[in-house]
């Protein structure tokens, strides 16, 4: 994966693609379990989770790639902590002071994002080697595979579990909502259909090339 | 006292960590190949969610009411420091302890489960004793979700399974069956 | 092999920078923290203020303003600072003449999945329950839920008297004032609520009718006057 720090717009291109579907952290790389399926019971939840998390990664990614070459090796994995902390406090107190719906809706999982493996794994494998823009490229490719990934299983989750997408009502008063998908073995299957698409998906197109 | 069994209760299988509110999910689905691994890791988690109830209650106790902003960085490095002192204290006075829970340990404590402990049992406002239990039932639930679903693992090896549903896709699958399963826990406690 | 040369490249950065580090990484961050922590903090006091009020207007119909009232132990006191949340309050509410409206009590109980919490309005001369709002549950969406969304549920807590004491019965039996009908399919979580109801009337029927026998001006709120 590490290439020389050539910084052509092709490369960075390539690390902000390659988050969304090649190396999707949800469903290629399995990261970041816990948010996705979660709070993921409506669409909006997903998208706040989505948003959160890519802020979060975002700025990390951007301070732990200005100073690769200040920290010393050996307390790296603590320096990152402290600085993903940090940010995730920052979204923390942001979504309560400004969207106390969604804080109330997320509750305990925002402050969750400082565990989420996906955001130490970017740190520990990209930013700390690699050049601030291409971090940056990296990390809003992989905000933007996360968020995308979350808002499919929020997507299905609603539609199935509630009959209705973004809060608006789908198909009208009739519908019986399948209640257990926005429960959580609702989040389990959904994920795990999911996932296994996206191998069918794959083993395709082996077979086509 | 029935207030303590109802927190016990509820963490263990009501509002199972793993099964209802998704902590502690990268060791479930990467590490339960076999049961007795399982148990092991669950074990390991136990230890160090009763260590993270002391931590973090002598931390909500004593600085947080201060310093409510430092909640999060705190928790995440004093539990970590917490438990990689306990692991030394552990190698030096039992090594049987140490061979058993071994690896584990350090790997437990960047689990979601653990901050997830510690945040929640603040929001709950547990107190000292209320703490420790609701961390020896959220470790309980956990090491039962893990064996149950290495047991049944175990039992898909035998099985001839295509090839796009092995792995994450089936694990998955098994935990929405074996989550589903526990909701029906969710009523032993509405008649009371 | 290369490791050696590496080894002796790569020298051990002294403890002295270890610590430098991680000291200024953590001035950096507790920078950011306070300053965070500082500027959100009044707006965050505001929201909860703003929720509370919300939900005790809603509950206590016709209020335009409440006084915060205190339980010391031996008798209601009024507190002065709106934003206090902590010890045992309930809240008086006053319409825009300054007449009194009723009490509205916070009280929780546990549910089906986990506790739910919720506002009481309670009209303390009339003596019934006048509103009830729940604040906080994880009741199972599409059943317990109902407990929030249910509006046949809703009409339960219109005018339910709290004398003797408050029951649940189950849909379509109710027989007296002070029984409250249960959801279809959700008798657990309707039945938290009744015993939530019941709970907070034991705790503060008799603290409510000793403050305002002692305090007949509390009727009329004294800035009314």
């Amino acid at each position: 994966m590490m290439q020389t720090e050539e910084q052509n717009t092709s490369q960075a291109m390539q690390e902000l693609v390659k988050g969304i579907w090649k190396e999707n952290p949800v469903f290629v790389a399995v990261l970041g379990m816990c948010p996705s399926l979660a709070v993921t019971n409506t669409a909006v939840n997903a998208l706040a989770m989505g948003l959160a998390t890519t802020f979060v990664l975002l700025f990390s990614s951007i301070l732990v790639s200005l100073l690769r070459k200040t920290i010393p090796k050996q307390v790296r994995i603590t320096s990152y902590i402290v600085i993903i902390a940090t940010f995730v406090t920052v979204i923390d107190f942001t979504l309560a002071a400004f969207f106390p719906d969604i804080h109330k809706a997320l509750g305990a999982f925002i402050a969750l994002i400082v565990v989420n493996c996906l955001i130490l794994g970017r740190q520990e494998s990209f930013a700390s080697k690699n050049n601030v823009r291409l971090s940056i490229m990296d990390a809003v490719g992989m905000s933007l595979g996360f968020t995308f990934a979350l808002l499919c299983i929020g997507i299905v989750r609603e539609v199935l579990g509630s009959g209705s997408l973004f809060g608006l009502s789908l198909f009208g008063p009739h519908f019986e909502p399948w209640i257990v998908m926005i429960l959580p073995p609702g989040g389990f299957f959904v994920l795990g259909f999911l996932l296994l698409y996206f191998n069918w998906l794959t083993e395709r197109r082996k077979k086509y090339h | 006292m029935s207030e303590l069994i109802w927190i016990f209760i509820s963490a263990l299988l009501v509002n199972n960590f793993t099964l209802s509110l998704f902590l502690g999910l990268c060791p479930f689905l990467g590490v339960t190949q076999r049961v007795q691994t399982a148990f092991r890791l669950g074990l390991a988690n136990i230890f160090v969610m009763l260590i993270t109830a002391l931590a973090s209650y002598a931390l909500n106790t004593w600085v947080l009411v201060h310093a409510p902003y430092l909640r999060l960085i705190s928790f995440i490095i004093v539990i970590a420091s917490a438990v990689q002192f306990v692991e030394m204290a552990i190698k030096k006075l039992s090594p049987e302890l140490f061979k058993a829970l071994g690896i584990f340990l350090p790997l437990i404590t960047t689990n979601c489960a653990i901050l997830g402990l510690a945040l929640f049992s603040t929001s709950k406002g547990y107190n000292f004793v209320e703490g420790i239990i609701y961390a020896l039932g959220a470790g309980g639930g956990v090491t039962l979700a893990l064996v149950l679903l290495a047991g049944i693992r175990e039992e898909t090896k035998v099985l001839n399974i295509p090839k796009i549903i092995q792995g994450t896709a089936l694990n998955l699958i098994i935990a929405g069956i074996v989550s589903m399963a526990f909701m029906g826990f969710a009523g032993l406690f509405g008649g009371h | 092999m290369s490791t050696e040369e590496n080894i002796i490249e790569e020298k051990e950065p002294s403890s002295f920078r270890l610590i430098m580090t991680l000291g200024v990484a953590g001035f950096l961050s507790g920078l950011i923290l306070v300053s965070t922590y500082l500027y959100t903090k009044p707006i965050i006091a505001q929201n909860k203020a703003d929720a509370l009020k919300a939900a005790v207007f809603e509950v206590l119909p016709g209020t335009a303003r409440f006084t915060t009232m205190n339980w010391n132990g031996n008798q209601l006191t009024a507190v002065e600072d709106e934003q206090t949340i902590e010890g045992e309050l309930v809240y008086f509410g006053y319409d825009s003449s300054g007449q009194f409206t009723g009490v509205a009590i916070p009280g929780e109980e546990g549910g089906y999945q986990d506790i739910i919490s919720a506002l009481a309005g309670y009209d303390p001369e009339a003596r019934v329950i006048i509103g009830l709002k729940v604040l906080e549950s994880k009741e199972t969406p599409g059943l317990g839920d109902k407990i929030i969304l249910d509006k046949d549920f809703q009409s339960n807590f219109k005018e339910l008297s709290v004398d003797p004491e408050i029951t649940v019965v189950k849909k379509g039996e109710k027989t007296s004032d002070n029984q409250i009908q249960a959801i279809t399919g959700a008798t657990i979580s309707s039945n938290a609520i009744g015993r939530l109801l019941q709970k907070s009337m034991t705790q503060w029927k008799e603290r409510i009718d000793e403050y305002n026998r002692s305090n007949p001006s509390s009727k009329v709120s004294d800035d009314a006057n």
